[in-house]
């Protein structure tokens, strides 16, 4: 039986850069039957078509409730899913919801073979979700840089202000409202669009 | 009293009186600091709760009972205070699949028992000319848009599990679905059929309330240990939410603007006020139909979380083959469902609503008979 060798894993996201990390990942640990799935639509009947042993979902995708009705045996259903974990395995539910993913388990894995499959979709994706946010800081500075470079723009050109000037006022009006530059520069940008 | 409450809810339109409750700071004047958190599943919703990354939920009435036996998933014990809708879910069809309804129906288009028998000889022809069956989406397999379709179709003879194929679909997903021929109907709540009906894609068949005079659809719902621990803030939670259901029913049309916001259910506020004046286009040739019991958010005792809806509710995951029948597991889906929580928080007696489910088939429903009720009825996944 193949799962005895590689289980087949299919891997559920939209996101194809976190499902590359993760089929990555997978792949260096040794599990070689990965397949990433993108179409949403008819979910079910390609699934039952990879006929896989472990199913990766990521949280963020409404197509969790279709998997959910795996866990009934009934003619739809070829092979149903075990629970996902046992009552006493709480903690890995909780690490793999905080991690924004969750693997359904169909009926036959051995439970011991299951744990590094589940331990390795957590660190990915929280792996992901650091990438993520460093990637949404850089584009929230890049962003801020530029409001504060128009807004220095409007306060040199209405109050005659060197460029040195209007960022101290901008710096310390921040300071005193206790808001980041950035919102300050945005108020003056909104302003002065009300005001033309 | 208590810390910051994070509550999970689904964009739908029986999420309205947790959601008034926050926008209208209700919960604020009741010293709550509470969040509510847009989720994209009810399995999210289930986990979260279950693991207390959230405090309380806006959830499928069977999802509660569903978690507290421990079907399905992981043994969590859940209690419903208060009910944040009764009925509120339609049954919408293709225009293909109404044309052959109506062209089989004998007797009036709004008795389900007329359309359930037409159903059946839609499906009898089908077969007959060696056609797919008809596929029909719900939204989880423990939710009421599962059992409601399963009850309306069986009574007319429609086997649920042989004769066509029921699939969950995500709302969002459903009016998709339908579009592109994926399934033939779909039971959901508000607003996907209305948007269905104004793509000019779907015909809304039945308001479930058709099919059950009163339905228990979503419930606020709590892990029983944090209500344990929390009793006050749960008191508090449920009177915020009483006001807002009643803040609702006097204000359709600031209630769907609330509602409205892109943060919260995201869709036009006609639609929504649509669906609160109980007054939807059912086709998309312009029909309107009205139903002063299309949806309950703050009326007719709708809000008082009653017992025998658990019941019932349970009963049919026994009729389905979801779980075997025993009074232990009657007992604990009954002692979900908390009035006297509902009670003592809004300092009222109890008064247990009369005529409870009233379905359109079978024998008047009783609590302490569930096995007179699954004996009922020919189809069914039980056994005895």
């Amino acid at each position: 039986m193949s799962a005895e060798q590689s289980p087949k894993i299919v891997i559920v996201d939209e996101s194809p850069i976190r499902a590359a990390i993760l089929e990555e990942g997978l792949r260096e640990a040794g599990f070689t039957g990965v397949v990433h799935v993108r179409e949403m639509q008819g979910l079910l009947t390609r699934i039952y078509a990879l006929d896989p042993d472990v199913i990766v979902i990521d949280l963020e995708n409404p197509s969790r409730d279709v998997l959910e009705q795996m866990f009934q045996v009934s003619r739809a259903v070829r092979r149903p899913i075990a629970m996902f974990v046992d009552q006493s395995d709480a903690a890995s539910i909780q690490a793999s919801v905080e991690a924004g993913v969750s693997a359904y388990i169909v009926d036959g894995l051995k439970k011991e073979r299951i744990k590094p499959i589940l331990d390795l979709c957590i660190s990915r994706f929280n792996a992901f979700s650091k990438l993520q946010d460093e990637l949404d800081r850089a584009k929230s500075a890049l962003e801020d840089r530029k409001v504060i470079d128009r807004a220095k723009g409007i306060l040199m050109k209405m109050k005659g202000f060197t460029e040195e000037e209007a960022y101290v006022l901008l710096r310390s009006t921040a300071m005193r409202e206790k808001k980041k530059i950035g919102e300050i520069a945005q108020s003056i940008l909104t302003a002065s669009e009300m005001l033309k | 009293m208590t810390g910051p409450i994070r509550i999970g809810f689904i964009p739908l339109a029986d999420a309205a009186a947790l959601i008034v409750a926050v926008d209208k700071g209700y919960t604020a004047a009741e010293g709550l600091d509470v969040t509510l958190v847009r989720e994209v599943s009810w399995s999210n919703v289930r986990d979260k709760l279950n693991i207390g990354l959230f405090d309380a939920a806006h959830l499928l009435a069977p999802v509660a009972i569903a978690s507290s036996l421990g079907i399905g998933h992981v043994k969590v014990p859940i209690v419903a205070p208060f009910a944040l809708g009764v009925n509120g879910n339609a049954i919408t069809v293709t225009p293909a699949l109404h044309a052959a309804i109506m062209a089989k129906l004998e007797g009036d288009r709004f008795d389900p028992m007329a359309t359930a028998l037409a159903l059946a000889r839609v499906v009898a022809e089908r077969r007959k000319a060696g056609a797919e069956p008809l596929t029909f989406g719900m939204t989880f397999p423990f939710s009421t848009h599962n059992y409601q379709l399963r009850f309306w179709m069986a009574a007319g003879g429609v086997d649920p599990d042989e004769d066509v194929r029921l699939v969950v679909l995500p709302p969002p997903y459903m009016v998709d679905s339908i579009a592109n021929g994926h399934v033939d109907a779909f039971c959901v709540g508000a607003p996907w059929n209305s948007i269905a009906v104004d793509l000019g894609i779907g015909h809304i068949l039945h308001f479930v309330s058709d099919v059950l005079v009163r339905a228990a659809e979503k419930v606020l719902a709590a892990r029983q240990s944090w209500a344990d621990k929390h009793p006050d803030a749960l008191a508090a939670l449920v009177r915020a939410c009483a006001r807002a259901a009643d803040f609702i029913e006097q204000n359709h049309a600031e209630a769907a603007r609330i509602l409205a916001q892109p943060e919260r259910i995201g869709v036009d506020a006609e639609v929504l006020q649509r669906t609160l004046d109980g007054r939807l286009k059912i086709s998309p040739d312009g029909t309107f139909r009205e139903s002063s019991r299309y949806l309950l958010i703050g009326r007719d005792g709708a809000v008082r979380p009653e017992k025998i809806q658990a019941a019932w509710l349970y009963a049919q995951m026994v009729r389905w083959g979801q779980t075997p029948l025993s009074s232990e597991a009657l007992g604990t889906a009954m002692g979900v469902f908390r009035p006297d929580i509902y009670d003592a928080a809004l300092g009222v007696a109890g008064q247990t609503q009369e005529g409870a489910i009233g379905a359109f088939a079978g024998p008047a429903f009783a609590a302490d008979d569930v096995m007179g009720h699954l004996r009922a009825f020919k189809i069914g996944r039980w056994k005895a």
